[in-house]
């Protein structure tokens, strides 16, 4: 793709880093806020953060919706199955830790864990074995809320219900504001879930907190551009709402999929592993769709959970207080292949995209 | 998981779509987005979620090329 290639330009990407230096503060320093576990991954891969001047300190907020998913929900998931249901469930999730296992710790326990790669792969399976029950493990931010709806409006099949874990991002940026020692001066804001909310969602941020708030897109041009609009409205001292991502992202978002989502959810409160209770920021099935709610179904309903374990910095990793190289357990009781923590699970945990990338060495 | 694919529709049936990823044709569900046949799409989770303007990516491209062009030509005065 013509565009796509544009935005990874080498020569183009080396005069913004050029602009950045022009304009970043020359003392204080100044921290800048994404919440998208894609954003992490292009900064890290691309080793945006050497490029930057030392008073430029980019922070990975809850950007990663596997890490977010409290320990107590897992277990329902790990619960359904070892009652008999097929549990389907994202690639990145299967390994994620509930209170005493994973999904996948369940599978070798003899639980029939499946992973798909979207949900309408649950619906085939479902269709495929009528004889057995499927629980589809629904977990993700708005990007991945409206596919959920869909097939639920559409009439999934029967034998198919769901664990509904979707989280919401502007309530935790909102939260992200909150936390005392952290003073963020700027936000880059998803552009994937953009694609879906649009930008309304985020006046708040410049009106009500006077925080500068980007869209941006995933190519390191994207990413660069979003940090210079940032640091420019810093130093002027401005607060607006800006689109990076004019390409993906418009002023009303993809309205089929709000309906959609609207149709079928309501927001309530709810649980992010490492944060604690976020008012609105969860969804749940409105009552003319609990048919298809697994907790119904399988009668479960679990309260607790263990979010973090022994010596794992993830509450702190996950608001951006501290960087995975900071967990005493990084890299050595924590790794890729034996994950202590959620934050060192999925592609989108910033432990495990730090472990994978050079970063661990910067 | 928030990971979006950039794809182009080759062919639409309905709610699904056959899309190119670059070499790779897979089906995707369309039914969240209006898109037609030579679309850029951003594909997420096997659902499309966004047409992508094409015209917009360029356009942004050219601007950002213009100012660091312009700005290059008045630092050299
Ligand atoms: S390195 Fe491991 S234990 Fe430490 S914060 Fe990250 S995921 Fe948790």
């Amino acid at each position: 793709m013509r565009w796509e290639k544009g935005f990874r330009d080498p020569k183009l990407a080396k005069r913004i880093v050029e602009k950045i230096h022009e304009v970043a503060p020359k003392k204080d320093v100044v921290k800048i806020c994404h919440v998208c576990g894609t954003h992490e991954w292009v900064i890290s891969h691309y080793g945006i953060r050497s490029m930057l001047p030392e008073t430029v300190d980019v922070i990975a907020g809850p950007g990663c919706p596997v890490c977010i998913v409290p320990a107590a929900e897992v277990d329902e998931a790990i619960q359904v199955a070892l009652k008999g249901a097929v549990l389907t469930c994202f690639g990145d999730v299967v390994r994620v830790p509930g209170s005493s296992m994973s999904p996948l710790e369940a599978k070798v326990k003899g639980a029939d864990v499946r992973v798909v790669y979207s949900v309408i792969d649950a619906v085939r399976m479902a269709e495929r074995e009528p004889n057995r029950e499927f629980v589809f493990f629904a977990i993700g931010f708005e990007t991945t809320a409206p596919s959920t709806a869909a097939e639920i409006v559409k009439g999934s099949p029967r034998n198919l219900s769901f664990l509904v874990s979707h989280r919401l991002i502007p309530p935790a940026m909102e939260l992200m504001l909150g936390i005392g020692d952290l003073q963020i001066d700027a936000f880059i804001a998803p552009g994937h879930v953009s694609t879906i909310i649009g930008l309304e969602p985020y006046e708040i941020f410049p009106k009500a907190y006077r925080m500068p708030t980007i869209v941006a897109g995933f190519e390191p041009v994207d990413v660069l551009l979003a940090i210079y609009m940032a640091l420019k409205q810093i130093k002027n001292r401005t607060a607006a709402l800006e689109n990076e991502y004019k390409r993906a992202v418009r002023w009303e978002g993809n309205i089929k999929a709000k309906e959609l989502m609207g149709r079928v959810f309501k927001v309530v409160g709810g649980n992010w592993r490492g944060i604690g209770r976020i008012p609105d920021s969860t969804l749940a099935l409105k009552e003319e769709y609990l048919k298809y709610d697994a907790h119904e179904r399988h009668s479960v309903k679990i309260s607790g959970g263990r979010d973090i374990r022994p010596g794992c910095q993830c509450h702190l990793v996950i608001v951006g207080k501290i960087k995975p190289t900071e967990c005493p357990l990084f890299m050595k009781a924590c790794t890729p292949q034996r994950p202590v923590g959620p934050c060192m699970v999925g592609v989108e945990g910033t432990c495990k995209i730090w472990a994978v990338t050079s970063q661990h060495s910067v | 998981m928030c990971l979006a694919i950039p794809a182009r529709v080759i062919e639409v049936n309905g709610d699904l779509a056959k899309a190119d990823f670059g070499g790779v044709v897979r089906e995707v569900n369309i039914s969240l987005v209006d898109a037609k046949v030579g679309d850029y799409i951003l594909v997420h989770a096997g659902y499309a979620i966004q047409v992508l303007d094409e015209k917009e990516a360029n356009e942004t491209l050219e601007l950002w090329r213009e100012i660091l062009a312009l700005e290059e030509e008045q630092s050299e005065r």
